[in-house]
């Protein structure tokens, strides 16, 4: 590691031998779950590179940033929308955590039986070694879970309110609070949002959802030229990058995915024996891949994931038609608000999307990835099951978390789902 | 010619050597905490007790927790389809296979020839498996011997509660401070596994045959528990219940040379 970045971690207080130890897990895990595939496109490196980047070139770009007097916001699920920020010159953060290593430091804080993205985010924050954590004016979550809120509340973060239900009051009500992030933004910035700068923002925040969905377009194919486990990797760098440079690579990586495809190269050994399936379910930040790992290295292809590291995220863009600032901020609205995340009652929509994703991407099984303690995606898991039976779709249902110990343990499902699909 | 198949479990070692439909000769070992060493040994102690050399073996297939690290094998299945093939050739009209290992709880539910339709397995947790019977058994200074026929002498049972190992432990503590008698404990322990196996079921429904695998099958109070708690009729036991994963692994290993 280059001494000056070590000089920009000490200025943001990172306890430098924890984070040095978290980087070296960090790598480990990627190495294993990553670096094993022998078919990987050339413009995957990117984004392997980009995965260490995040804690430390993309730290001393937003440290420089900050210095020249920009402003940043810390941000969690995909609710909270970029194009405001942005047009408001204000840069958000994601800042869920996906590594296993720091999260038994959350129990300062936190009980151990709430879910591990909570654990993980908050586990680095205590420990000294999210870089992120001096890097923002304030952190802003939401309300997609009870565990989350109450995290806020005992952190005194900013919330945003999604609603429960799709109703129109609950419709208006998101509208306002999408209002209020924007006015929170300008106040933070001092940068008033016009028409002209969001019509800007909403492009590029669009071209980036629509170069994810054009790397994703090639999974279709019977041999996809991208493996579930790298599509995993783009989704999750989409999150941390900065947006132009994100979009450059992934055009790259689709261009040569195009290259690939017309070549018939395929990022799968054997991959025409191999069963096709879908993952659906909670996400899986940087630094999570387990689930994905024991699904691929059991002989099965990823397709597609419905997670909010996968279609959840990009699938649907805002519309670019409206011309002024009121119309752009309803579109921007509506677009956030067809998120179909499990904390909505009913959810019909997640439900029917995900039969509809299996079948347009005609996988021989949809595999639940739900991580521990999530209960809104693991209830729901049974309706999801239900209506997959129904297509006749089989399905296996994954609960875990962030540590590897039970790897073995779940190759056993995944292995003896592999061979079950692939049988049929 | 031979084939074999070795389940590398976390308690047990099993192995079968299988000539045709036949078994020469099969062995139960402990995994102990070298297991790739104790798995080499006692594959080369069965080919000696049964006076088979190695080249006499075709073929040999792997399965169980240790199966990608047993240096002999040509390749691995996973336990579900072993089972499943073990079963099959045991009962061959089953349809539900209740398997309990020593960390893992399935329930396997087959077709024609032993094909596999659909299995659920136990969330990461020890308990309803053997490894939580184990706890139970050294906690009332008993061996895993005598626990099933201790249950059976008595009616009265009692309410475990807990689904966490830990917690049932501690449950069990205070069951005993109460001067509760250790049967019927056993009984409240075997009724909790038996609901929990039971319940796993939930998508798919245990139709008969139904064989019950794993050395879990050994214990009959969980035999008794499982038909008290369910409406199976008849639960079949093979002679040898820790076997079958391995049984199953030297039959695949067999269809492989015939395919």
């Amino acid at each position: 590691m280059k001494p000056d970045i070590r000089q920009v971690w000490t200025e943001l207080e990172v306890n430098l031998d924890l984070h040095d130890q978290l980087l070296a897990s960090m790598a480990k895990s990627h190495k294993k779950t990553h670096l094993w595939q022998k078919h990987r496109p050339k413009g995957i490196e990117f984004f392997d590179h980009a995965l260490h980047a995040s804690h430390a070139e993309r730290v001393a770009e937003i440290h420089a940033f900050r210095k020249g007097g920009g402003k940043s916001i810390g941000t969690f699920c995909i609710y909270v929308p970029d194009e405001i920020a942005l047009a408001a010159d204000v840069l958000p953060i994601p800042l869920c955590g996906g590594s296993g290593w720091p999260v038994n430091y959350a129990d300062k804080m936190f009980p151990r039986d709430i879910c591990p993205i909570i654990r993980s985010t908050f586990g680095m924050a205590f420990s000294g070694t999210c870089p992120y954590k001096k890097l923002k004016d304030f952190a802003i979550g939401e309300t997609t879970c009870d565990a989350k809120k109450k995290a806020w509340d005992l952190l005194g973060f900013k919330a945003m309110e999604v609603p429960q239900k799709k109703n129109p009051v609950d419709r208006d009500l998101w509208l306002m609070e999408v209002y209020a992030f924007k006015e929170m933004m300008e106040k933070l910035s001092g940068v008033p949002v016009t028409a002209e700068k969001l019509s800007d923002n909403i492009k590029l925040v669009n071209r980036k959802r629509k170069s994810l969905q054009r790397i994703n377009e090639f999974r279709r194919l019977d041999n996809p030229p991208l493996s579930g486990l790298d599509a995993l990797l783009v989704s999750q760098i989409a999150l941390s990058q900065d947006t132009v440079k994100f979009i450059e690579a992934a055009e790259a990586l689709a261009d040569e995915l195009r290259e690939r495809a017309e070549a018939g190269i395929s990022a799968y050994e054997n991959g025409n024996r191999k069963p096709r399936v879908m993952m659906a379910g909670t996400p899986s930040p940087m630094g999570n891949a387990k689930v994905h790992y024991a699904v691929e290295s059991s002989g099965m292809k990823i397709v597609a994931d419905e997670s909010c590291t996968g279609l959840r995220y990009y699938s649907a863009l805002v519309d670019e038609s409206q011309t002024t600032l009121e119309g752009m901020i309803r579109a921007i609205a509506d677009r956030y608000f067809s998120i179909d995340c499990s904390c909505f009652s009913p959810n019909k929509e997640r439900i029917e999307n995900v039969v509809k994703v299996a079948q347009e991407y005609r996988v021989k099984g949809v595999v639940q990835n739900i991580l521990q303690y999530c209960h809104g995606y693991n209830v729901e898991a049974k309706a999801v099951e239900n209506a997959l039976n129904e297509a006749h779709i089989p399905s296996l249902k994954i609960v875990s978390d962030y540590s590897d110990e039970d790897l073995e343990q779940l190759r056993v499902r995944t292995e003896s789902f592999a061979e079950l699909i692939g049988a049929k | 010619m031979l084939t074999c198949g070795i389940d590398i479990g976390a308690r047990s070692i099993d192995i079968v050597l299988l000539d045709g439909t036949r078994i020469v000769a099969s062995s139960v070992t402990e995994t102990g905490v070298t297991p790739r060493e104790n798995a080499r040994s006692a594959f080369e102690a069965l080919l000696r007790d049964a006076g088979v050399r190695s080249s006499d073996i075709a073929r040999t297939l792997a399965t169980g927790y240790g199966r990608n690290y047993f240096e002999g094998m040509d390749r691995t299945s996973s336990e579900i389809l072993c089972h499943a093939a073990g079963v099959a050739a045991l009962f061959p009209r089953v349809r539900t296979v209740i398997d309990i290992g020593a960390q893992d709880s399935k329930l396997i539910q087959t077709g024609e020839g032993g094909r596999v339709l659909d299995f659920v397995m136990n969330d990461r947790c020890a308990a309803g498996t053997g490894k939580f019977i184990e706890i139970v058994a050294a906690m009332l200074h008993l061996s895993l011997e005598e626990i099933g026929p201790l249950a059976l002498r008595t009616a009265e049972t009692c309410e475990i509660s807990s689904m966490c190992a830990v917690f049932a432990e501690s449950e069990i503590v205070g069951l005993l401070h109460k001067g509760m008698a250790r049967e019927v404990i056993l009984r409240g322990v075997f009724r909790s596994i038996a609901r929990r196996t039971l319940g796993m079921a939930g998508k798919f429904s245990l139709e008969e045959d139904v064989v019950f695998t794993g050395g879990v099958a050994l214990n009959p109070g969980i035999v008794q528990a499982l038909k008290q708690e369910s409406a199976i009729r008849e639960i079949l036991i093979p002679p040898c219940p820790q076997i079958t994963g391995a049984l199953g692994a030297a039959i695949l290993a067999r269809r492989d040379m015939v395919e």
